[in-house]
């Protein structure tokens, strides 16, 4: 089971939710709804055989990119690993382009060259996307840095699993985070498994994962990743450190993932009960308790929920076909976007031989 | 590779006759070996135990190549192959087979070495083309014997050496003066031999480079089968019977005594007349000839004759001549009566001077002495020669000796 | 004339780019308060202070990535390696992230990175402190690798290394940074080399040396044995970067000289010479006297005892032997 704090307070009353009115309450509705849709299109169809590889899926977490995302400002920066469909769409991806490049189309977010678990927006301060667990922990650190030495007031947001949590490089970024005071947020999503292993069986840990930032003089902080409120609100905590102080935090957030680890994970039951997988689905499903609470807040009609909803299903219909009406790169395009210096036509990218061929 | 003919520049190992660990004694046959006329027991002149075969059966290595290395006890085999040089001695038989031993128990091959091709570097071949250089004519002096850069600088510096453009030396890649029309569809592309790539490159030199004259004459053939029919007859019992060819071979020969300039060479600043006639017998085999030799032919008897050429013929069709069977020949003898022809020309069997060619014998109406028009057997004798060492009336006279003995075959059997 | 060592040479361009460009930041272990665990560095930190020039704890794969992420977003930073042979720590970092995130962006992203250090062996100081691992970088296409024979080189070659906007890894050497021979006689003025150019640093007619940074200097002696004792002419050619690579330089002096031997620390299996020994039977095959040989490193992990790693690394006189075994 994952850990549920058990956390009573009022966190509609916080500051950063306050300031929500209702339409921006919707949206955050609409923007959930647009990411399930989505990934439900993409399964669909990658079942039906259009796509390659792997496909990993965020349906269930979906409040916490949704959540931490619409805090971030202009000089925020956002990071996270594979499963990154989600804040791929939260930073304001289209799905067009995320579609195509599930399709490994040419009109795909990285012309098809990246894939599902590579989707990079850095005109929406979004770096990715990045396939190896825990690879991006440095690389957040990195976008930290580069915020600081350009003396810009911002955060960097690098999601992680909590399967990432026991690779070398997230600890070596937190030693650095604190060493040279980074304003790096590290979001642990913790969906109780490291691809099939439980979180019991793969780390060692006191309280919580986050806690482990004591060691390093972290401030850490557990929450409900289902409560989109209690998201934002500590997230919100989060960035006045990392703006304010130049100081790094770690939030762990609780959230649960409905699919298996990725769509190849076939032996999605064979570690997670159908009761438990039930029991998550019925009680913590983000877009349920989002939608129940502006239902409660008289913010949100049925009517305008079936609206919503269909016009995400439509959008993601479109993008199905417009991934599936776009051409495949050429074979010429294999060796564009390796070199920026051959790809610019500079005088370096053009001196001595850059491919080699067989 | 031994040379194992007078005119052998390689030859192909046909097949081991010995294998690695085999203990060989001097005289043991190592392997067989096709030559461009024959295929021989290549044999050891050594004792030792066989260290390495280098050479795979069926594939052709040039003169010197090594072939095996032969160990002597407590011997290692050696780390790189030594390739012999080329032996150029014309009665070299004995020399490179000295050279065989010799770099036998020195030699290992690199990689890839032995594989019947020339080694040449890459750079040595687009030289070697550009210049029309035979590469099979060039000793290498890089590693492993591969021909590199400098000796084909040597061997353009220094043209006399004998290294030789293809040009004048006949090398397979000239033997074509014009190309073929590409083949089609059912055509066949057949690898020359090595007695088809001797011959071609022996007679296109021959043609080329002998200025060849032709007389004919006809002779009267009636006495000649009259008598073999009674000598036959007399022969039964010792059962071998003479044969046209048989007389023709022993009246060129004595021919050849009394007109002793047809029985000559040319050597460059010199005519070599020879004191004894041996014979030259061109002899169909498949996929070309032979030309075995009557040595001293003059001294033999025609039943001697008759049954040495029936000898030579029949292991010359099974490929078991020696190579000094087939070489040092001073005059070539070629019928083709056998086949009905009833005349033509021979092309010279350099480096002789002269080549008798033997049509048919036919009916056909001839006019007597008696100045009447009687039934007659005629044969149509030619002769080739060349005119660098043998005149008009020297040819002339020569056919005259031959007709006057055909003609006359009881003095033959004498 | 002065010569310029080329550890200076180095600290001559850091120290200038860092002028030239706000967002050059040096960051590395002991570059700042201890001066560089070679000097490369020194004095740095003392002219442009914290900001500038960063002391990295040993948490390789933690700072060359966050050194990857920081270029991302336009900072240059130039990151010291002690060791080339650190680089295995944060290997994920420099292959995965460094080499492939322009890729797989399609094209939206680049890492303005520079990563140096020296990648040697030859000094006694075991297999896990002396790789050359120039191959395992120059394999992996997005990755620019530069190896610098010479303290001008050195210097033209760094410049050009961060200015590139590409990640350039920069292999220096410990044998090189005080070695006289590696000297150069640098004047005052800037100037830069392009990265991907190779030059021929002794002119020959024999036989063609192809070599890349300490090799060079073992080619140009054994260049002057192989003339002194055998009266062959060696040319002798610096490729000075791995990738990209100037082809052309390299088979121009194959189609002159006809025989290549090629020195290449690396070890022999899929190192730098085989990758050249290829291109140079693909493009002038019909030039070539004979087959191309390699002097490489002998094939196992660097000895630790001190004359038998000298053996181990290529040398004059098994560069000599080589030659004449072109025959």
């Amino acid at each position: 089971m994952t850990n549920q704090p058990e956390d009573q307070s009022n966190y509609a009353q916080a500051e950063v939710n306050l300031q929500l009115d209702a339409d921006q309450k919707i949206n955050l509705m609409r923007d959930m709804i647009r990411i399930r849709r989505f990934e439900e299109a993409a399964l669909k169809y990658y079942n039906a055989g259009k796509m390659g590889g792997f496909l990993h899926l965020y349906i269930g977490q979906e409040s916490i990119a949704i959540g931490a995302v619409s805090l971030c400002g202009e000089n925020d920066h956002i990071i996270t690993a594979y499963r990154d469909h989600g804040h791929a769409l939260a930073v304001g991806m289209n799905m067009n382009e995320c579609m195509a490049e599930l399709f490994g189309k040419s009109t795909g977010c990285s012309k098809g060259k990246g894939g599902s678990m590579h989707f990079f927006a850095p005109d929406k301060n979004y770096w990715g996307g990045h396939g190896i667990v825990a690879g991006q922990t440095p690389l957040g650190l990195g976008l930290a840095y580069g915020i600081k030495y350009k003396g810009l007031n911002g955060a960097a947001l690098c999601f992680l699993g909590d399967g990432a949590v026991n690779q070398g490089t997230f600890h070596e970024s937190l030693n650095l985070a604190t060493l040279w005071d980074l304003p790096v947020i590290y979001i642990i999503e913790n969906n109780g498994y490291s691809m099939g292993t439980s979180q019991e069986r793969s780390s060692a840990f006191k309280g919580s994962l986050a806690q482990r930032g004591e060691a390093y003089g972290i401030a850490w902080e557990s929450a409900r990743g289902h409560d989109l409120y209690e998201v934002r609100a500590k997230t919100q905590k989060a960035f006045n450190r990392a703006r304010n102080e130049s100081r790094p935090t770690i939030l762990e957030l609780a959230t649960y993932r409905h699919q298996g680890h990725s769509v190849a994970d076939a032996n999605a039951k064979k570690y997670r009960t159908p009761e438990e997988i039930g029991h998550h689905k019925e009680n913590f499903d983000p877009l349920s308790l989002w939608k129940n609470q502006l239902l409660k807040e008289g913010v949100l009609s049925e009517e305008k929920h079936r609206q919503i909803d269909g016009e995400a299903k439509a959008e993601a219909k479109a993008a199905v076909e417009f991934a599936e009406q776009s051409p495949y790169p050429e074979i010429s395009e294999i060796t564009e976007d390796v070199y920026f210096e051959v790809d610019q036509g500079s005088t370096a990218g053009k001196t001595g031989r850059h491919f080699f061929h067989d | 590779m031994p040379k194992l003919s007078d005119t052998m520049t390689e030859g192909t190992l046909l097949k081991w006759l010995v294998k690695v660990g085999d203990k060989v004694g001097v005289g043991d046959p190592l392997a067989e070996v096709e030559t461009d006329k024959a295929t021989m027991e290549m044999v050891a002149f050594d004792e030792g135990t066989v260290g390495a075969l280098y050479v795979q059966e069926g594939s052709k290595k040039a003169l010197g190549e090594p072939l095996a290395v032969l160990l002597e006890e407590g011997e290692d085999l050696p780390e790189q192959p030594v390739t012999s040089a080329t032996a150029s001695d014309e009665n070299g038989e004995a020399q490179s087979t000295e050279s065989i031993t010799a770099h036998v128990t020195e030699a290992v091959p690199l990689p890839f070495a032995g594989e019947g091709r020339i080694k040449a570097s890459p750079l040595a071949r687009k030289i070697a083309a550009a210049e029309s250089i035979d590469l099979s004519r060039i000793a290498g002096s890089g590693p492993g014997g591969r021909i590199v850069k400098r000796d084909l600088e040597k061997a353009i510096d220094n043209p006399a050496s004998g290294v030789a453009r293809v040009a004048s030396t006949g090398g397979t890649s000239r033997l074509t003066t014009v190309s073929p029309k590409p083949s089609g569809s059912g055509d066949q592309r057949m690898m020359l031999s090595s007695m088809r790539t001797i011959i071609a490159q022996r007679l296109l030199a021959s043609k080329t480079q002998i200025p060849h004259f032709y007389l004919h004459v006809e002779l009267d053939a009636e006495p000649l089968m009259v008598l073999i029919k009674q000598a036959n007859i007399a022969a039964a019992e010792n059962s071998n019977k003479l044969t046209i060819n048989d007389f023709v071979l022993k009246a060129a020969a004595s021919a050849a005594v009394a007109q002793p300039k047809v029985n000559a060479s040319f050597d460059g600043d010199a005519i070599i007349q020879y004191a004894s006639v041996d014979l030259s017998v061109a002899i169909a085999v498949d996929d070309g000839l032979v030309t075995p030799v009557i040595r001293s032919a003059q001294e033999k008897s025609i039943l001697e004759i008759s049954l040495e050429v029936k000898d030579l013929a029949q292991r010359a069709r099974a490929k078991k001549l020696s190579p000094d069977e087939f070489s040092g020949g001073t005059l070539t003898v070629s019928n083709l009566g056998a086949y009905g022809v009833d005349s033509f020309d021979a092309i010279i069997n350099p480096p002789q001077s002269v080549i008798l060619s033997i049509g048919g014998i036919v009916n056909k109406p001839v006019v007597s002495k008696e100045g009447q028009i009687v039934p007659g057997k005629r044969m149509n004798v030619g002769i080739s020669c060349d005119h660098r060492v043998v005149d008009g009336a020297v040819g002339a006279e020569y056919l005259a000796e031959f007709k006057k003995r055909m003609e006359n075959p009881a003095s033959i059997l004498v | 004339m002065p010569m310029t060592l080329y550890r200076h040479a180095i600290n001559r361009a850091l120290n200038e780019e860092l002028a030239n460009d706000e967002n050059v930041v040096i960051i590395g272990e002991e570059v700042a308060e201890y001066d560089g665990a070679y000097k490369v560095t020194e004095g740095l930190w003392k002219k442009w202070g914290d900001k500038r020039v960063v002391d990295a704890p040993i948490s390789e794969a933690g700072f060359i990535g966050m050194g990857i992420g920081a270029s991302m977003l336009g900072v240059r930073p130039v990151m010291e390696l002690m060791f080339f042979s650190f680089a295995y720590v944060a290997f994920d970092q420099l292959i995965n992230n460094a080499a492939c995130v322009r890729y797989m962006s399609g094209g939206l992203i680049n890492c303005p990175i520079v990563v140096r250090g020296p990648a040697n062996g030859g000094t006694s100081v075991g297999a896990t402190h002396s790789h050359a691992p120039e191959n395992l970088f120059a394999n992996m296409p997005g990755l620019k690798v530069v190896v610098p024979a010479t303290a001008r080189d050195a210097y033209g070659l760094m410049k050009s290394a961060i200015r590139d906007n590409d990640p350039v890894y920069f292999m220096e050497n410990t044998l090189l940074y005080g070695d006289p021979a590696a000297a150069s006689d640098l004047d005052d003025g800037e100037f830069t080399l392009p990265i991907g150019s190779a030059e021929v640093k002794r002119s020959g007619t024999d036989v063609s040396l192809i070599a890349h940074g300490r090799s060079v200097l073992v080619a140009l002696e054994a260049a002057k044995q192989l003339e002194e004792e055998k009266g062959i002419n060696a040319e002798v050619v610096d490729l000075r970067s791995i990738r990209p690579l100037d082809e052309e330089t390299i088979l121009q002096s194959v189609a002159k000289t006809h025989r290549a031997v090629l020195i290449d620390e690396t070890k022999p299996f899929c190192g730098i010479s085989s990758q050249i020994a290829t291109t140079i039977q693909q493009e002038v095959f019909d030039d070539l006297d004979a087959p191309v040989l390699r002097v490489t490193s002998i094939d196992a992990p660097a000895i630790y005892s001190p004359p038998l790693e000298k053996e181990q690394v290529p040398n004059a006189r098994r560069v000599v032997e080589k030659v004449m075994q072109l025959g």
